[in-house]
This record gives structure tokens, C-alpha cells and sequence, in this order.
């Protein structure tokens, strides 16, 4: 019990992440993406495509980092006070994009909240960016305690970070846009979706070269054996989808480049995990250092396993009802 | 006052939490408000409670979307503010908020998205029954997170090991001894806040002779419910006041601002508490009052602050005052509900306009009174953050003070624009009033947020 509890948490944990990651990473990239439409009444059709999901997209944030504090206080306790700027910018940016996202509809100055969408938008997604860079690139820990000063984690890899996630949900926000929308909007989604699919493999494969160049306990995780026996099929899976993402976009596929974006999401990902599982706070603490009492995490346990299955098939059925395209000038306002 | 990173932290964490709780406090009274319209149009078929269910349903939807955009900011900074606090409490009260949180997860991606969004997608019953679930499941929200606050309060059901609180008892842990008083006086508050609110609306509309039958359909209700509710409220808080005298004696002697032990002990109407000289500056006072209130007998004896030492005293003046403004709007509230009912009773209440126009304007005095009731039991915990066990400067997390200074001023920054607007809007939807009849399609999502576009609409 002592063993598998906090694997099991980690698990549940690193879904609601995922989760987050791919469901929110389409609407924000919606967000950045929306300088470049040519006027206010596409940025109307592009924000139609979102609005029954945003929320709920976020909600899974709330959960990420409610259920750390829950199963894992003591990582809860070192990666915010150590990510502590960029946390609260990201918090405040999703507060003042999800307001703005509402009082744009019928505001009389769609441009001031369209402004306030972009910026709230894209700041989060860099945010959530240079939290992961922060966490990769390791924190000092002393005593179970954050060891650092207050912009430690402003380091060029981080800031790298924060422009990959910008790029990276961009590509996600353009093969959405591309699968849920027609006319001019779904052919400048197409077409930014092929120079948007490279700038995020050069990031990719910065963040792959840089880790086990930077942190030697990367190198050792995947190019020791027997480990690289297993693992090689990562980058080559990524090599691969990244491929198919190309020709799907040029063939003119509707549904396939998305779902391709979303695999390329968690293989970086997995790669991620892959890095530095079973740390929570690399390099030192594990899931099993920072894990609440058995008691604490059993208790939560089993009101997460009933609630969550009825979340997630809400969620399905949400999605569900708001199936096909999304046409200019028509919606669900 | 110094600028620590402590006090820093304390401010941020009270802005923020202040600018949380108005929320919730309006939207559990006011989701049970919707829920009784419900089945009070199902029961008689009365066609303008369907109307008034609508309508408050679009002001719920506005206040649930602030409160839940605050609640992100909130279950994060336990983390950002208070990592010690996290890591030393954390077994114990991290389950009781993931609960909230579940719950809060639960309704928002259920229920409330029938309610909101459903009207013309399900049968009646079934919109009804959303209504009471999301009543229900806010009344729950609230249990979990006054269970978590109670536990800081009066801690139960735990044992320390090395500085760590873990577990041992759940049900100890969840019903510690000041969580029942506490749950009633918060729940009891939420439904008044909303009644006056309630008929503070109803009052303006009779005012400016707009809405007739809702409106008085709305007052009836409000001043029905007041009636009870006010002078009950008082009951709760002696209880409550007395299970503090029990177990936060030093609390309670902040509230009254008694520095010496003993009795017969002197209510302070009016005094200026000076902690430095650790007397009253000015007292205006009567006799035996305060033993009666905390003691129940004339002579009784009270606790006083000078049992321990000034250091390990709370903040006497916001205790004090913030004590005193709870007390003065809920002796209001009960003067203000019985004389509705006397006027209701003489069949003049529809026509008593400095009534009306004195209700219409009391719209907010709910707010103040559960904003003073967090600062008199929040600030008359200090030092501790959680009572006896873990002292709020040692919870703080090791952010530098320069950090928090400016978060600070970003957060009064952003919650400022974001309230204003939403105040705006709220009054908007207010304005244009219940409306009869709906016949655009409405889509059903799980977005509360999306009711913000009526408020809009309705300034077109």
C-alpha cells in the first residue's frame, strides 16, 4: 500500500494533466491564433468553436493542482513557492481571459476584449511553459523545503519552454480550427498549420537535446542499457506521427492532423515522464517522499473514483452535443 | 505595521479570500432560492415563479462564475502563500478541500448546466430536480470548507509526528468540536444575505412600480423567510460564541475586548482597544451584559487577554470592530424583518415606501456582516493558523516579500476590473427585470460563464 498509492495518484494526477494540457491547449491556442484573423466577425466564429468547452477544459486545472495538494503536499509545497511568479501570472491571465472571453461576445468594443483574449491567452500558455521548464530543469530543496530565490526558474530553458507551449498550442488551436470550422477561417487555420507543425518539432527537439545535454540523470535514463532497448521507439513514434501530421495537412485532411497534433502533445509528454519519473520534484523528490499519509490518499481515493467517471462522461457527452463545423455568422450564441 | 513577507502574505490571502467568499455566500442562498421557486411552481402551477426561477437563475450564473474563478486562485495559493502549511497540515485538511473541490467539479459539470442551459432540453421535473441538486451540492460545498476552516479553529482527530499532522480519526477530523456551530452560523448567513438581497430587489421594483406580482411575491418570501431566519441567526451565534469561550477563550476576550479575567464582566458598546497599553482607551459600557451573553448568569466570569502575553494576543481592534459591525447588522436584520412582518401583518407592507426605499437600499449589508464575521474569526485566531499546532509565521512559504508585494498589487489590479464588471452586470440583469416568456433555443453546456452574455444583452 505503502508502494503503490502514490503511483496510483501520480497516475490519476498526470491524466488530469494531460487532460488539461490537450483540452485547454486548443482553446487558448485559439486565443494566440487570433491576432491573425482578418476581422472581428472571424474571431466571433473562431471563439464559436470553443464556447462550450472552455470551462470545462479548465476545470481540470483545478483538479491538477487541488489533487497535488492532496496526494503529494509535500511537492505541492516546494513547486509553488518555487514557481511562485509564474504561477500567479498564469493564474490571473486565465482569470482575465476567461472574463474577457464572455464580455466579448456582445461588448461594445469587441476589439479591447479581443486584445485582453490574445494577451490573457498567450501569457498563460507561456506561463504554463515556463512552469514546466522550471520543474525539468530541477529545483533546490533543502529540509523538504523550497531552497532558491525568487526568479530561479528564469533561466533560458524555461523561457525556451514557455515559447514551445506557445507554439506547441498554437498548433493545436489551427488543426481545431482546421477540423471545426469552413470558409476563410478554416483555410488560414490550413495554412498555418504547416509552419506551426515545424516551429514545434525545432522546440521539441531543443527540449530533447537540452535535457540530457544539461541534467546528466536524463542522459543515464535513456541512452544507458538496457534502457535504450526500450525506449528508442519514442523518438521514432514522434519522427512518425510528425510525418503523417505533415501529409494529413497537405492532403487536406479535416480530423486526422488534429488528432495527430494531440498524439505529438503526449509524446512529448511521455517523453517527459519518461525523463524523470519518479520524481515529482526533480531531482530530488519522488512520489513516494512527497506523498501524503496512505489514510489522506485512500480517503480521497474513493470519492475521485466515483466522481470522476461521471465527469468524464459528461464531458464525452458535451462534446457530443456540439459535434460538426462551426459556419460564419452561425452559432450557439 | 511591519511589511513581512508574514503580514504580505496575510493580506494577499485576505483579499483574495474576502473577494472569494461574496460569492459563494450569495450564490448557496441563492440557488436554494431558486430551488424553493421551483417546486413552489410545480406545486401551484403559478406561472411567475417559473418567471422569478428564470430570472434568478441568469444572477446565479454570473456570481457562480466569479466564485469559481476566484476558488482557482484560492486552491492554488495554499501552495504559492502557505507551502508550510501545505506540508505540515497538508494529510489533513488537503482531503477535506479536495472534497470541495470534487463537489464543486461535480455540480458545475452536472446539474448546473441543466439548470443553466436546459430549460427547453428536459422535462420540468427534471430542471426542478437540478435546481434542488445545485443546492444541495453548494450546502455541500460549504460543509466541506467551513469542515477544513473548523479544523484550523478547534483541530481534532490527528496525531504529530515529527511537526507533521497525520490522520487518525476522519470522523473526528471532519466533525471537530467548532465545525456544527460553525457550518450553521455560515449557511444561516448565506440564506439571509440572499433573502435581503432578495428583498432589496422585490423593494426596488415596488418602488419604481415595475413587476408588480413578482415582486411582491418576492418580498413576501424574503420577509417570510427573515422572520425566522434573523432571530434564529442570534441563537446560532450565542452557540457558536459559547463553543469559542470553550475552546478560543482568548478569542472571544478579543471580540469583547476584555484584558483582565473575571467577572461581573461590562459589555463594551463603543471603546478604543489599545494593545500597547493593553487597556481601553474609551469605553462606553453596561454592567453584567457581557457575563450575561457569554456566561448566561449575571455575575459569571469571562477570559481576559492579559493571560497571556502580548505577543501571543490576537489583533484586538479588527476583532473588535469587525465584532461589532457583524452584531449591528444582525440586530438590524431582525429589527428589519419583524417590522416587515408587522407591516405585512397590517396589510400595508406594498405601500409603505420608506420601507420599501430603505429595503432597496440594504442590498449589500449581508456581505459586510459575513465579511466581518471571517475577520472576527479569522483574525482572533492569530498568531496561530491553526489553533494550538501550527503558528501562522511558521506556515508562510519561502517566497521573498518583494514577491508577494507584487502579486499583491496585481491581484487588487485584475479583481478589481473583474468585480466591477461583474457588479455591472449583475445590476444590468437586475435593471431589466424577470421577463416572461423564452422562446430563443438555448444550448446546454457546462459554461456558467455564458449567462454573462444575457447581462449584456440586457444593457443593449
Amino acid at each position: 500500500m505503502e508502494w503503490y498509492l502514490p503511483v496510483i495518484w501520480a497516475g490519476l494526477i498526470g491524466t488530469a494533466v494531460a487532460l488539461y494540457v490537450i483540452l485547454d491547449g486548443f482553446d487558448l491556442g485559439i486565443g494566440i491564433l487570433f491576432p491573425f484573423a482578418a476581422n472581428e466577425r472571424e474571431r466571433d466564429q473562431m471563439m464559436r468553436t470553443i464556447a462550450p468547452f472552455w470551462d470545462g477544459n479548465e476545470t481540470w486545472l483545478v483538479l491538477g493542482g487541488g489533487g497535488l495538494l492532496v496526494a503529494f503536499p509535500g511537492a505541492y509545497a516546494v513547486i509553488m513557492p518555487a514557481l511562485y511568479l509564474p504561477v500567479i501570472v498564469m493564474l490571473l491571465s486565465l482569470v482575465f481571459r476567461g472574463v474577457a472571453f464572455e464580455f466579448r461576445t456582445v461588448s461594445y468594443s469587441k476589439t479591447r476584449w479581443s486584445f485582453a483574449f490574445t494577451t490573457g491567452s498567450t501569457l498563460a500558455a507561456f506561463a504554463q511553459g515556463v512552469i514546466l521548464g522550471g520543474l525539468v530543469q530541477g529545483i533546490p530543496v533543502s529540509n523538504g523545503a523550497y531552497a532558491g530565490g525568487a526568479f530561479d526558474w528564469a533561466t533560458p530553458f524555461a523561457l525556451l519552454c514557455g515559447l514551445a507551449m506557445v507554439a506547441g498550442y498554437a498548433l493545436l488551436g489551427a488543426t481545431f480550427l482546421n477540423m471545426k470550422t469552413e470558409g476563410a477561417v478554416a483555410r488560414r487555420a490550413h495554412a498555418q498549420a504547416k509552419p506551426l507543425l515545424f516551429l514545434v518539432l525545432a522546440f521539441m527537439a531543443a527540449v530533447s537535446l537540452w535535457t540530457p545535454l544539461a541534467e546528466p540523470h536524463i542522459a543515464a535514463r535513456w541512452f544507458s542499457l538496457p534502457n535504450f532497448y526500450f525506449l528508442w521507439p519514442v523518438p521514432v513514434v514522434t519522427a512518425i506521427v510528425a510525418f503523417l501530421l505533415w501529409r494529413w495537412i497537405g492532403n487536406g485532411r479535416e480530423v486526422p492532423p488534429f488528432l495527430a497534433a494531440i498524439a505529438l502533445f503526449l509524446l512529448g509528454y511521455l517523453g517527459l515522464v519518461i525523463s524523470n519519473f519518479p520524481y515529482l520534484v526533480p531531482p530530488s523528490l519522488s512520489v513516494w517522499d512527497t506523498a501524503a499519509a496512505p489514510a489522506s490518499q485512500i480517503f480521497m481515493l474513493l470519492g475521485t473514483l466515483v466522481l470522476l467517471p461521471i465527469i468524464l462522461g459528461y464531458i464525452v457527452f458535451v462534446y457530443w452535443l456540439f459535434r460538426g463545423k462551426v459556419r460564419e455568422g452561425e452559432g450557439y450564441h | 505595521m511591519k511589511f513581512d513577507p508574514a503580514m504580505l502574505a496575510r493580506l494577499q490571502f485576505a483579499f483574495t479570500i474576502i473577494f472569494h467568499i461574496i460569492f459563494p455566500s450569495f450564490t448557496i442562498g441563492l440557488s436554494a432560492y431558486i430551488a424553493t421557486l421551483g417546486v413552489m411552481w410545480r406545486w401551484s402551477g403559478r406561472e411567475h415563479f417559473h418567471v422569478l426561477m428564470r430570472f434568478w437563475s441568469k444572477i446565479f450564473a454570473v456570481s457562480f462564475a466569479m466564485g469559481v474563478v476566484s476558488g482557482v486562485v484560492m486552491s492554488y495559493e495554499f501552495g504559492t502563500n502557505w507551502s508550510r502549511f501545505s506540508a505540515e497540515v497538508g494529510n489533513v485538511v488537503g482531503p477535506l478541500i479536495g472534497y470541495e473541490v470534487l463537489m464543486a467539479f461535480f455540480l458545475e459539470a452536472t446539474f448546473l448546466g441543466v439548470l443553466l442551459f436546459g430549460f427547453n432540453k428536459v422535462p420540468p421535473w427534471l430542471y426542478v430536480l437540478s435546481a434542488v441538486f445545485v443546492a444541495v451540492g453548494t450546502a455541500m460545498s460549504a460543509f466541506w470548507i467551513l469542515s477544513a476552516n473548523s479544523w484550523m479553529q478547534t483541530p481534532a482527530g490527528y496525531a504529530l509526528r515529527d511537526g507533521v499532522a497525520y490522520p487518525t480519526d476522519w470522523l473526528a477530523v471532519i466533525f471537530n468540536p467548532s465545525f456544527p456551530y460553525r457550518l450553521a452560523h455560515m449557511l444561516n448567513a448565506a440564506y439571509l444575505t440572499t433573502a435581503f438581497v432578495v428583498l432589496a430587489v422585490g423593494a426596488r421594483y415596488l418602488g419604481a412600480g415595475k413587476f408588480h406580482e413578482e415582486a411582491r411575491t418576492m418580498l413576501r418570501m424574503a420577509i417570510g423567510l427573515t422572520v425566522i431566519l434573523a432571530p434564529l441567526q442570534l441563537i446560532i451565534g450565542d452557540q457558536h460564541g459559547l463553543n469559542t469561550l470553550e475552546y478560543q477563550p482568548l478569542k472571544v476576550a478579543a471580540m469583547e475586548a476584555h484584558w483582565e479575567a473575571g467577572g461581573p464582566a461590562a459589555f463594551e458598546i463603543f471603546a478604543w482597544p489599545d494593545q500597547a497599553a493593553q487597556t481601553n482607551r474609551f469605553a462606553l459600557s453596561i454592567p453584567h451584559v457581557s457575563s450575561l451573553i457569554l456566561t448566561h448568569s449575571w455575575d459569571g466570569a469571562v477570559p481576559g487577554l492579559k493571560a497571556v502575553a502580548p505577543a501571543e494576543q490576537p489583533p484586538v481592534v479588527p476583532v473588535f470592530f469587525a465584532f461589532r459591525i457583524m452584531l449591528g447588522i444582525g440586530l438590524f436584520m431582525i429589527a428589519a424583518a419583524l417590522y416587515g412582518a408587522f407591516l405585512w401583518w397590517r396589510g400595508v407592507l406594498f405601500e409603505t415606501r420608506w420601507y420599501l426605499a430603505l429595503m432597496a437600499n440594504c442590498w449589500w449589508i449581508g456581505f459586510i456582516a459575513v465579511i466581518s464575521g471571517w475577520v472576527v474569526t479569522e483574525t482572533g485566531r492569530q498568531p496561530w493558523i491553526v489553533q494550538g499546532l501550527l503558528r501562522t509565521a511558521d506556515a508562510t512559504s519561502p517566497v521573498p516579500a518583494g514577491s508577494v508585494a507584487t502579486t499583491l498589487v496585481l491581484f487588487v489590479l485584475c479583481y478589481g476590473v473583474v468585480f466591477w464588471m461583474g457588479i455591472y452586470y449583475i445590476n444590468r440583469l437586475i435593471n431589466r427585470g424577470p421577463e416572461p416568456s423564452v422562446t430563443e433555443a438555448e444550448g446546454l453546456a457546462n459554461r456558467p460563464l455564458m449567462a454573462g452574455k444575457d447581462a449584456l444583452a440586457a444593457g443593449r
